[in-house]
């Protein structure tokens, strides 16, 4: 019973904050608090099999699946909290408290008798006594089930599918095209420029430098430029600006094309 | 008692059946359509005059045989209520029956000669044996039920016969008036019927005679006036007399069958065929009393100011008939009188009609008397018989109508002086139009138009007045010894005498009579032979003359009391009807469109509203299970 | 122990999550709360389970389960083509079949 007192206030508050929350990745985490405490509540009411099932189908299969779509449709959208009909916030809350008033007080005012309890059924484990009922008396809903969902998993692929149109690109296909570029536009056959020998961080995020010091606009992928995560790096060009100036004050350096110069060594 | 005969319907059926196949033969039967007609009428005579005889014979010998009897087949039978269709001939309706087809067949033949020339003549003698055949089922019929299926059908009959001459406006809308009138007189037959359904199980004479002494008063009086007013609406009695003088826009031989001799006596039949209803009802009796003389009254003052001398009959007609309510509404003691006086005026007013007929005939139709004048030099024989009718009519001792009236007006003294004053004053008011008639038509100065070749009328024609002249003349032996009031007596019941008041004696009354019929017909003499008779109608009358003209105002009372409120009622209820159930109807589906014009916009498309929606019914689902729980 | 706080908590898990329903356009955070009425309701099984002693409760809760994680997979899939095609994933964008 403790475990259900400090839970289910987590679980309601987690609850009101899924329905509330503007943005959607936020409501599928507190979501997947409420099942897990869940889990522990089916724990505590000798479901053990269904602890399992649930936190590894239910939180594990179904919310990833959940987050994986929000992914595909913009982990960053956020909704617009005003409502565009009207009086519908105000109902939906009337109704909603009416409706949760309505089930407690039908719950409240009905009069159990002592909880069975489960040990009998548990008697082998309750892993064998759920499979004893689900292959006699539920073998038939159990058989429709599985067609269920080998039927839901092949919607999803039809679904999900998208016709090509065109044929797909092959490797010589894009390399043809490159040099077609280079030859017809000038455009740059290789890979984007690499930070260079001065840059702080080897990372994809950071823009190499061009000689006067301002980031070269060819080193940074159009999407993060679009996304706007470029790093920022005025910081690491004063301090190229300083090396170059020691080098300088160095003079020139003592390599093999000096000697060369001398004549010999 | 009664003797059990098979042949009677043979009575009905032959003008029946005759009917039948000139109605159905169409213009094959053109050339011979008349010769039918007439002998099935006179066919249904001599069947008549056979039972007549046996009925004569049964009564000398034992009660049992005081009437002919024959039972056809069983009409309905509907839950409790069974009526066998069942003819009865006895004393009184033998008489009738007699008259019917005795002057029916006298008028068959003279319409031979009348309707020669039209074009629809066997369609005619079809609808006349029709009349005949309908006639014969009300005075034959042995329950008010089957009595009511002839009273319809002579109305049905007069309808036909009175818009005969179809392309006449004039004739068509008398038609739809006399039928239209007689309606009123029905739903009192019919509810008569149903009443006495209701009070005693049966509507049969014998049922309702065995049943009417044990039934409360109210009821009795209920039935009696029910009974009259269909009489009256039968016999044009006041309040429904507005017909009778439209009705002479039918032929002439269908004013003197029908709206002389036969229907128009239905009433009195019915009234005195009821004898045991209002023998048991003081108040029904004494307003059949009333009417007749109210009646008797009003039909005279209008025949004196009438021109058109079928006009002028017609309201004699009305006249006489009210004497016989009279008789009839008087009881038992003057039952016999009235249906004497009912064959009496058969014969003589048949006889005046189709001398007027015969008048019209040989003057191109012309009906004006005003366009008459002089013709006893020209038609000797029509002026013969129609002064035969004409003494009957006024009560010149010795002609039949003399007997008749003079023992009507007897009644009447003994009944009530008032009563019987009302009764003289129509004897010398009659004398007085009849002698006008007389004058303007035969008498005068000719006053003839231009075109007018007056000329004898064929035999065909002459004939049947020559034999009705007589029955107007000698019909009055009909009173020889009494035998009318014994021949009746076991039909109507005996009459107490009455002692005459004021200690007057017969002989003085029937002087009275002859004085008062005197004054009558001298005015008349003075007023119109003496000073010439204008062609147009004077202006400058009395109130009570022009009152006369316009029918005592019958038509604008019964235009003001029941035609305009009548119509005020349609119009209010088409109005009803129209914005009320039309609107009530059109705005219950305006509405519906309406409304749903408005909750329509709770589909507003979005899943979120009808999400909300969603959550609100099974929210209502819970509260009413956690309801009934908790309850 | 008694089984009327776990019957309370799910009754409320699943008011909230209706509320969620009704409140939210984004259609992915609707799914979610979706799921989260359907644990309320498993919640609810494995407790009668409990209390009736046998674990046709429990069996029931599985079959949630499995079929929640196959409406998942197709209604994730579908979500995912009407992005493809409109851009956006509201569900206030399908309001087209009204008056």
């Amino acid at each position: 019973m403790i475990a259900f007192w400090i839970l289910a206030p987590l679980m309601v508050v987690c609850a009101l904050g899924m329905v509330v929350v503007r943005k959607a990745v936020h409501s599928a985490l507190l979501l997947a608090v409420v099942m897990v405490g869940l889990a522990v509540l089916y724990a505590a009411q000798d479901a053990p099999f269904l602890f399992a099932v649930q936190i590894i189908v239910y939180t594990g299969a179904v919310l990833m699946l959940f987050l994986f779509v929000l992914m595909l449709v913009g982990v960053d959208t956020s909704d617009s909290m005003v409502e565009t009909l009207p009086g519908q916030r105000v109902a939906a809350i009337v109704l909603g408290v009416l409706f949760a008033g309505l089930l407690v007080v039908a719950v409240s005012q009905a009069t159990y008798g002592a909880a069975f309890g489960l040990e009998a059924a548990n008697a082998d484990g309750n892993v064998p006594g759920v499979a004893q009922l689900l292959f006699s008396k539920y073998v038939f809903a159990f058989e429709v089930t599985s067609a269920l969902l080998i039927t839901a998993a092949l919607g999803a692929m039809l679904l999900a599918h998208r016709e090509r149109l065109t044929p797909k690109a092959t490797q010589r296909d894009m390399a043809l095209q490159r040099m077609r570029d280079y030859a017809e536009r000038g455009v740059h056959p290789g890979p984007l420029p690499s930070p260079g020998m001065l840059a702080r961080h080897n990372s994809v995020d950071t823009p190499a430098l061009l000689p006067d010091g301002t980031p070269s606009e060819l080193s940074i992928s159009r999407v993060m430029r679009a996304h706007g995560t470029v790093r920022d790096v005025s910081h690491d060009r004063l301090i190229a600006a300083e090396v170059e100036s020691d080098t300088k004050q160095l003079g020139p350096s003592r390599t093999l094309d000096r000697q060369d110069e001398a004549g010999e060594r | 008692m009664a003797n059990s005969v098979s042949w009677l319907y043979l009575i009905i059926a032959i003008p029946a059946a005759s009917a039948a196949v000139l109605l159905l033969s169409g213009k094959a039967a053109d050339a011979w359509g008349h010769l039918l007609g007439t002998g099935a009428s006179l066919a249904s005579f001599v069947v008549a005059m056979l039972a007549f005889v046996k009925l004569l014979g049964g009564e000398a010998s034992s009660e049992s045989a005081m009437s002919l009897h024959q039972e056809l087949f069983s009409w309905i039978e509907v839950g409790g209520f069974d009526v066998t269709f069942g003819l009865l001939f006895d004393r009184l309706s033998g008489l009738f029956v007699l008259l019917i087809t005795g002057v029916g067949s006298l008028i068959h033949i003279y319409s031979i000669g009348y309707m020669a020339h039209d074009e629809r003549r066997r369609r005619f003698f079809a609808q006349l044996n029709l009349f005949v055949a309908a006639m014969l089922m009300l005075v034959l019929a042995d329950d008010y039920l089957t009595l009511f299926l002839g009273w319809e059908g002579v109305g049905l009959a007069s309808y036909l016969l009175i818009g005969f001459f179809q392309q006449r406006t004039s004739a068509a809308v008398a038609a739809k008036k006399a039928f239209v009138v007689n309606r009123v007189g029905d739903m009192g037959m019919a509810l008569s019927v149903m009443l006495m359904f209701a009070t005693f199980g049966t509507s049969t004479f014998e049922g309702v005679d065995s049943g009417m002494e044990q039934v409360s008063s109210g009821t009795a009086t209920a039935l009696g006036l029910l009974l009259l007013l269909a009489a009256c609406g039968k016999s044009a009695q006041v309040p429904l007399q507005s017909w009778l003088l439209d009705a002479m826009e039918g032929p002439t031989p269908v004013s003197a069958l029908i709206h002389a001799a036969t229907m128009v006596t239905a009433g009195v039949y019915l009234v005195t065929r009821s004898s045991f209803v209002y023998e048991q009802t003081e108040l029904a009796s004494t307003a059949v009393v009333i009417v007749g003389l109210v009646t008797l009254l009003w039909g005279a003052i209008i025949g004196c100011a009438k021109d058109d001398i079928k006009k002028g009959l017609a309201g004699s007609t009305m006249s006489q008939i009210g004497y016989m309510m009279l008789a009839a509404g008087i009881g038992p003691a003057a039952y016999s009188f009235a249906i004497f006086h009912l064959l009496t005026h058969g014969f003589f007013k048949a006889n005046l009609f189709l001398g007027a007929g015969s008048v019209m005939h040989a003057m191109n139709d012309e009906v004006d008397m005003r366009r008459y004048g002089a013709l006893r030099a020209v038609m000797p024989i029509t002026f013969v018989t129609f002064a035969c009718g004409y003494l009957a009519i006024i009560g010149f001792p010795g002609f039949s109508g003399f007997w008749s009236k003079d023992k009507i007006i007897e009644a009447a003294f003994a009944e009530n002086v008032v009563v019987g004053l009302g009764a003289l004053l129509g004897a010398g008011i009659t004398a007085f139009y009849m002698t006008r008639m007389m004058i303007m038509t035969f008498i005068s100065e000719r006053r003839w138009a231009k075109e007018a070749h007056p000329h004898e009328s064929s035999p065909v024609m002459t004939v049947p007045l020559m034999v009705l002249a007589v029955a107007s003349v000698f019909g009055g032996v009909l009173l020889f010894n009494d035998w009318i009031g014994n021949w009746l007596e076991p039909v109507v019941g005996e009459g107490e005498h009455h002692e005459l008041p004021l200690g007057l004696t017969e002989l003085a009354l029937t002087i009275m009579v002859a004085v008062v019929v005197l004054i009558g017909a001298g005015i008349a003499v003075r007023m119109y032979q003496r000073d010439s008779i204008a062609t147009a109608p004077s202006a400058d009358v009395s109130p009570l003359t022009t009152a006369a003209r316009r029918d005592l105002y019958g038509d604008a009372f019964n235009e003001v009391a029941l035609m305009r409120p009548g119509q005020s009622l349609t119009r209010g209820l088409v109005m009803f009807d129209n914005r009320g159930i039309d609107g009530a109807v059109n705005g219950v589906a305006a509405m519906v469109g309406g409304s749903s014009g408005r909750i329509r916009r709770w589909q507003s498309g979005f899943v979120r509203a009808y999400a909300l929606s969603m959550l609100g019914g099974s929210a209502l689902v819970v509260l009413a299970l956690v309801a009934v729980r908790l309850a | 122990m008694s089984i009327t706080p776990f019957l309370v908590l799910s009754g409320l898990l699943f008011s909230i999550g209706a509320m969620g329903v009704l409140v939210r356009r984004n259609a992915i955070v609707v799914f979610m709360c979706v799921e989260l009425m359907l644990n309320a309701s498993n919640l609810a099984f494995v407790t009668f389970a409990r209390q009736h002693g046998n674990l046709d409760g429990q069996i029931a809760a599985f079959f949630v389960m499995v079929v929640a994680a196959a409406e998942v997979v197709v209604g994730l899939a579908i979500i995912m083509t009407i992005f493809r095609t409109r851009r956006s994933a509201s569900v206030d964008d399908a309001s087209l079949l009204k008056y």
